[in-house]
């Protein structure tokens, strides 16, 4: 058991550290939340940035050890978050790493680190949600192209996004899992729509994308037709992977802004609150020690971080749930305001426990594959 | 950093060979019949204990100790924790190199923590003022215990090696209540195909294993905000955990006969140790804002 960097980590965390500390201040404020030309130009020329320094790559090459550091570093500076980038270099662009060919990798995978392209991940429809290998949207072979026609729900980013990881249907007579492929889909190709969803929130942050007879060439199937079930599944451990590392660090800065909000106004003289919020730092720090040893543990096993994220998710996703609610507790009737700091974030932290994989389905997750239980009913 | 927070070798073999001894030294029969004979204290298995160097681990060799350090002697605790091992475990590892006998398991020694002591009465040496101790009728068979009107301040050292305990007993909950969903059958299956059971079972092990990182984090760093984390994460994985399991256990888990309520009474002692959850809560978030 040992927490400490190797010389390699301690020289790549303070190189990092002393440019974070020149570049985070020349990215500029973060644009408004309903403003989305803005977030995507900030989000993207972020990562422009990161490519110039030699770090946009962070994500796909570095060992985890380096990426964890990265992570942290980076919220410790303030540093913008991946954003719109989050499909490109968290799903799409490990995918086709993974599963594509040299020329699909050469296409695609320069832009995202770059930041010149934004992608989506258009994967639930209305009627396949967590159980996502209902998925109806056809794509019927037509010559070169594939033809897509159906619906997807939920995709966040889709008013800015120049491609879309699709999951269709290309056999609807083989089993349910057999006959999915994966598809990357130009969002400006004729016959998409955009319909943005406002969110409880107030902005929207997903939209709903109708797909209307939309040719695809087949040049754009990443993996073999009817294996896109498998293809997926190497994306989704990346998801539930490190992706939450920074946001455990700005939680704890949170804590502590909250801890010196209540001393201000006066509510810390309450020892019911100052409990809470000494117990949700337990959490954080736990949480944040939880995902150095799950990084320990599958580099130790040799592989990406898979079922274990499910463990760090469920209690994340509470965990982040409570910090606000004791945001709210700390605010009193500021609480109501949505001009005061928090009250957007505790309206944003109730998709935490349903995104990516709602708890309930986290838990099926853990019975069955690190317990061993009987298949669920 | 956290690629290498994982067990090495030779902490793995540690773990294994406490276990192995505890399952020899104090196996399940063991258990029951200290819980049958309470306040009995066992002198042969706690020279045991002494002799491979449980309460000596942290001790330099120089002194005649095994020279590890608190995280070795946090995975040993663990296991007692497991085991449900009987005894002032965490005095006596304390009091190893200052108190004569201890290192070795020839004399157990009680300490005063927060108003309690436990083991008053077995106990050959005991630190702390305990003048006007009362005894109580303990809830837990396995742990007399006094009240003193006197109380001492918590040792952070201690909170961890409790904490290290509880994390013992909620791994061990988490087994106890797996085997039983799978082994147990209503309306034809196994409980644990319910969904409803399950995830009782996968909360028992979410909460496990946070509480895990944050006991051996602690123990790597000594700090006090980290060991105060771990015990509030520990504290929970247990009593909740023990809590769980017996529902999942049905009608048997009411009993005296199953060791679920040996696990809850025993993680309730734990948790009111050194000023209980209050004071790691407080300490947490008297650092927010300093
Ligand atoms: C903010 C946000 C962003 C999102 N972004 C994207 C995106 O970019 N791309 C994309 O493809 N999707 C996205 N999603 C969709 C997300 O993945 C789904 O919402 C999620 O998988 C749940 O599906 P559902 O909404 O259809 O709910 P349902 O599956 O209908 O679930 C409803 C309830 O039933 C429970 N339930 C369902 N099945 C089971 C079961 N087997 N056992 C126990 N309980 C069950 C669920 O836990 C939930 O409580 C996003 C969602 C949110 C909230």
């Amino acid at each position: 058991m040992d927490l400490s960097d190797t010389p390699e980590e301690a020289a790549f965390r303070a190189r990092l550290r002393e440019w974070l500390a020149e570049a985070v201040p020349a990215a500029g404020p973060e644009p408004d939340p309903a403003d989305w030309p803005g977030r995507r130009a900030h989000d993207l020329g972020w990562q422009r940035t990161l490519y110039d320094a030699g770090y946009a790559d962070v994500h796909w090459d570095a060992s985890p050890a380096l990426r964890m550091i990265f992570l942290e570093e980076s919220e410790k500076a303030g540093a913008p978050y991946v954003g719109a980038n989050f499909v490109g270099l968290l799903h799409a662009g490990p995918t086709i790493a993974a599963e594509g060919t040299d020329a699909q990798r050469a296409r695609w995978l320069p832009p995202i680190l770059r930041g010149e392209q934004v992608w989506c991940q258009g994967f639930s429809e209305p009627d396949a949600g967590s159980d996502l290998a209902a998925l109806r949207t056809r794509a019927r072979r037509d010559g070169d192209d594939y033809v897509v026609t159906g619906g997807k729900i939920w995709t966040s980013h889709a008013e800015v996004a120049d491609w879309c990881e699709l999951l269709v249907r290309t056999d609807p007579d083989a089993p349910r899992h057999r006959g999915i492929t994966w598809l990357a889909l130009p969002m400006d190709a004729a016959g998409v729509t955009v319909r943005p969803l406002r969110t409880l929130a107030g902005s929207t942050e997903f939209a709903e994308v109708f797909l209307d007879e939309v040719r695809v060439p087949a040049a754009n199937r990443v993996g073999a037709e009817n294996d896109g079930w498998r293809v997926t599944m190497v994306t989704l451990s990346f998801e539930r992977g490190t992706a939450f590392v920074g946001e455990v660090v700005a939680c704890r800065r949170v804590l502590r802004r909250l801890a010196g909000a209540a001393r201000e106004n006066g509510r810390w003289d309450d020892p019911v609150l100052r409990r809470a919020l000494g117990r949700l730092d337990a959490e954080f720090r736990a949480l944040w020690r939880l995902t150095q040893w799950n990084v320990s543990e599958a580099t130790a096993n040799g592989g990406v971080p898979g079922v274990a994220g499910s463990v760090f998710k469920l209690r994340y996703s509470t965990a982040r749930q409570d910090l606000y609610d004791t945001a709210a507790d700390v605010l009193g009737a500021g609480a109501l305001d949505l001009d005061r700091p928090w009250v957007l974030d505790r309206l944003s932290s109730l998709s935490y426990t349903i995104a990516a994989g709602t708890s309930q389905i986290q838990r099926n997750i853990v019975a069955e594959r690190m317990l061993g239980l009987p298949k669920g009913r | 950093m956290s690629v290498r927070f994982g067990l090495t070798d030779d902490q793995k073999a540690l773990r294994t060979g406490v276990r192995r001894l505890l399952e020899r030294r104090f196996p399940r029969e063991a258990l029951r019949a200290a819980v049958d004979a309470p306040g009995r204290l066992d002198r042969e298995l706690w020279r045991a204990l002494g002799e491979a160097g449980f309460f000596a681990l942290r001790l330099p060799e120089a002194e005649g100790g095994v020279g590890l350090g608190r995280p070795e002697a946090v995975l040993a605790f663990e296991e007692a924790g497991r085991a449900l091992l009987p005894g002032p475990l965490v005095a006596t590892h304390l009091a190893a190199g200052a108190v004569p006998g201890a290192a070795g398991g020839e004399v157990a020694v009680a300490a005063v923590d927060g108003e309690l002591v436990e083991w008053l009465e077995a106990a050959d040496v005991v630190r702390g003022d305990v003048r006007g101790a009362v005894p109580l009728r303990s809830v837990d068979p396995l742990t007399p215990l006094h009240r003193v009107p006197h109380p001492a301040a918590a040792d952070p050292l201690a909170v961890l090696l409790t904490a290290a305990e509880q994390l013992g007993s909620a791994v061990r909950l988490r087994e106890l209540a797996v085997q039983h969903a799978r082994t147990r059958q209503q309306f034809g299956r196994p409980i644990g195909a319910f969904q409803a059971v399950q995830h009782l079972c996968a909360d028992l092990l979410v909460r496990a294993e946070t509480a895990r990182a944050a006991v051996y984090a602690a123990a790597v760093t000594g700090d006090p905000g980290d060991i105060a984390a771990a015990r509030l994460l520990a504290d929970e994985a247990a009593v909740r955990g023990a809590r769980d399991c017996l529902q999942v256990h049905g009608g048997m888990g009411f009993t005296w006969e199953a060791d679920v309520h040996l696990h809850l009474k025993r993680a309730w002692v734990r948790a009111g140790r050194s000023g209980g959850v209050t004071e790691s809560e407080e300490l947490l978030a008297a650092a927010l804002v300093r």
